[in-house]
């Protein structure tokens, strides 16, 4: 009797000795924030599908773990963010916080998260001082740096020989960034450049303003609900076939079906489309137009790229979440499909990657598409990394 | 710079309209009532999303509007009967709580219809194009429209207000509620009229907004602020201070976005006018509200006075 009471003991021991390896293999947590109310919502609701679609491809197991995603309601406010990370990083305990579109979001979230020594991996906001002299090396950026995209534009601007230009954006860091960036590629004349308020409705002032002043060509950055405005009004002022507009992040797949041909033939620059002809690109849009019935958009790419590059990083270190400095070196890898294909990451962690120039077109079904016209710069790194002092 | 001049008036003017017709209802129901109502842009945004849904599928213009019209009406007083009654006796505090809450309530259920993405609306063949200004300005005939009606409803508001019996009894809810329902009016009614009356309104701005900007949920939250400065500055209760308060609220901002930053240009150098000019200009209707209730705190046309 009681030989077999120490058997079972034994037995029972032998058991938990090697369960507990199984046990300490924790579950992988990962906070995701994105604006998922108010009229911004909708582009949320984009990234939080996107998510989803990556966890299906991935059999809900991000780098062979058992996962979790837990979703956060930043409501279009820095504050909201602010506190939103912090409970995701003090009562959840994740490993990773991604998302974030707004840059002024950003700015506040990212120091909470790489400061409590957890990794940033944000799927929008490209602010200039995370690029530059605010650069961590737990912050990664999957998406773009904010100038970038704009300098594809002042360039393809200024080839096509235009000789002045009005340039507007909302008054926040990406607007300042996204105009930094045009001026800092477009050679010609500025005639005027104007900063409206952060979710400001109605332009018609605005408007009013600039053809007073006629320019021969405007440039706008005019992001989510802002942009379905300022198109629309830009068009009942009559100005659409007066004065040439070209934007960025303004017309997409979100603005497109509320502007309808207020949008066709603008001319807009991005690092991806959902034309891009690669495997995953082509896997990522058509399971997207399967599941939600809709178009993908580039908030959607990036947050579902997002997910894959934790994904080859967690795989990569072979699911130790302990180990930052390994995961750190292997999210620098970029290992994994990307939706734009193949990229590569500067010394600040932000990517170096091709951008183009699209244009806003009608598909054979009568439906309006961006369509990709050709590559506006190879490869192209941000303006910032030389103030990063990290070393690889 | 005279052509620009009439036509930034103009869109001082039409956003002051618009204000106007969102505060005429909130001061109203602020006054009569004693209710602070933050989903009134509730109201407005589902103004404009049935008159964009009822649109879409009759295709007729004129049917959005009545369908707009109407349907924030009908919401309007089912959410005064079903919601609100309830809140009159409560402190403000909890009247914000549980109008935030219809604010969420709406936002969620437009979502929930219509999608999270901004409906598709456009402006009817007969009011597109523009009205040409001397001095070589335009003008978009739809927006001249907002500025037509608006007017309208603030001349009919007035007559309403000042020479019937109806307004007479709003006028004395006003000033001594007690009084009013002392002497054997249904205040209950009465309010019921107010709110749905007010409803009515904010759909209107909303159905005419529904074009020019985005139909998309928490769109109303959007104007509502800057309503609740019209309402500050032209004193609580009072629809000459709401169309007062509208149109000093719509000029001062539109007209500081358009020509603070010239005039700091002048007086600063280009770089800190480009920084101040934008921060000052969306700053501008909150300093005069500070301005206004400091030298006046009850506003500029109070209810009671």
């Amino acid at each position: 009797m009681k030989a077999l009471r120490h058997a079972v003991a034994g037995a029972l021991a032998a058991t938990l000795a090697f369960a507990a390896p199984a046990m300490a293999q924790q579950k992988l947590k990962i906070g995701f924030i994105t604006t998922l109310s108010g009229p911004q919502g909708v582009i949320g609701e984009h990234m939080k599908n996107s998510v989803e679609l990556a966890l299906d491809h991935l059999g809900r197991k991000v780098g062979g773990l058992e996962t979790e995603v837990i979703y956060g309601d930043d409501q279009f406010k820095p504050d909201v963010g602010v506190q939103v990370a912090q409970e995701m990083l003090q009562k959840h305990q994740v490993d990773f916080v991604a998302g974030i579109i707004w840059s002024n979001i950003m700015m506040a979230v990212s120091p909470i998260v790489t400061g409590a020594g957890k990794l940033m991996i944000g799927t929008n906001a490209g602010p200039s001082p995370l690029a530059g002299a605010q650069c961590n090396k737990l912050h990664f950026n999957v998406s773009w740096q904010n100038d970038q995209t704009p300098e594809a534009m002042g360039k393809y601007m200024t080839d096509q020989g235009i000789k002045d230009v009005y340039i507007m954006a909302p008054n926040y860091q990406a607007g300042k960034d996204m105009l930094t960036g045009f001026k800092r590629y477009y050679k010609g004349r500025i005639v005027d450049e104007v900063y409206t308020k952060l979710g400001q409705a109605d332009y018609q002032a605005e408007i009013s303003q600039l053809r007073a002043k006629n320019p021969k060509a405007v440039f706008v950055f005019y992001p989510g609900g802002m942009g379905i405005q300022f198109l629309n009004q830009w068009n009942q002022a009559g100005l659409r076939d007066r004065i040439p507009l070209y934007s960025v992040y303004t017309v997409d797949e979100i603005t497109l079906p509320a502007v309808k041909e207020a949008a066709l033939g603008q001319w807009e620059t991005r690092y991806w489309s959902p034309d891009l002809k690669n495997p995953a690109n082509q896997k990522y849009v058509s399971d997207y137009r399967k599941k939600y019935g809709k178009w993908p958009v580039f908030y959607g790419s990036q947050s579902y790229d997002g997910i894959l590059l934790i994904d080859s990083a967690v795989r990569a270190v072979k699911g130790n979440l302990k180990n930052t400095d390994a995961l750190v070196k292997a999210l620098r890898k970029a290992d994994f499909n990307s939706t734009r294909g193949k990229f590569t990451f500067n010394i600040n962690n932000h990517p170096i990657q091709n951008f183009y120039l699209l244009k806003a077109v009608k598909d054979p079904s009568g439906e309006l598409v961006m369509q990709t016209q050709k590559a506006v710069f190879e490869n192209h790194k941000d303006a910032y990394y030389g103030e990063c002092k990290l070393k690889w | 710079m005279t052509a620009l001049i009439l036509e930034q008036t103009l869109n001082g003017l039409q956003f002051g309209v618009m204000l106007f017709l969102m505060a005429a209802g909130l001061t109203l129901v602020f006054g009569i009532m004693n209710l602070v109502n933050l989903a009134h842009g509730a109201l407005y945004m589902i103004g404009a999303y049935l008159a964009a849904g009822v649109m879409q599928w009759s295709g007729s213009y004129l049917l959005g509007v009545l369908g707009g019209l109407i349907g924030a009406l009908l919401v309007g007083m089912l959410v005064e009967v079903v919601a609100l009654r309830t809140l009159y006796e409560r402190d403000h505090l909890d009247q914000v709580l549980a109008t935030f809450g219809l604010i969420l309530f709406f936002n969620e259920l437009v979502a929930m219809i219509w999608g999270r993405s901004a409906l598709y609306t456009s402006v009817p063949q007969w009011l597109q194009g523009h009205i040409d200004l001397p001095g070589d300005a335009r003008y978009p005939i739809y927006r001249a429209a907002i500025i037509a009606v608006g007017l309208a409803v603030a001349v009919g508001l007035w007559y309403v207000v000042a020479r019937t019996r109806l307004g007479m009894l709003i006028r004395a809810g006003a000033s001594n509620r007690t009084m009013v329902a002392a002497l054997g009016v249904n205040i209950r009614l009465l309010y019921t009229v107010v709110f749905g009356f007010g409803a009515a309104l904010a759909g209107l701005a909303g159905l005419m907004a529904g074009p020019i900007y985005a139909v998309q949920p928490g769109m109303g939250e959007l104007i509502l602020i800057q309503v609740f400065v019209v309402i500050v500055i032209g004193g609580i209760g009072s629809i000459r201070g709401a169309f007062a308060g509208a149109l000093i609220v719509g000029m001062v901002d539109t007209l500081g976005r358009s020509f603070l930053k010239p005039m700091l240009a002048t007086v600063l150098s280009p770089v800190a006018a480009d920084t101040a000019g934008p921060a000052i200009a969306s700053m501008l209707i909150y300093l005069l509200m500070a301005v206004v209730l400091a030298i006046k705190p009850a506003g500029l046309f109070p209810a009671r006075a």
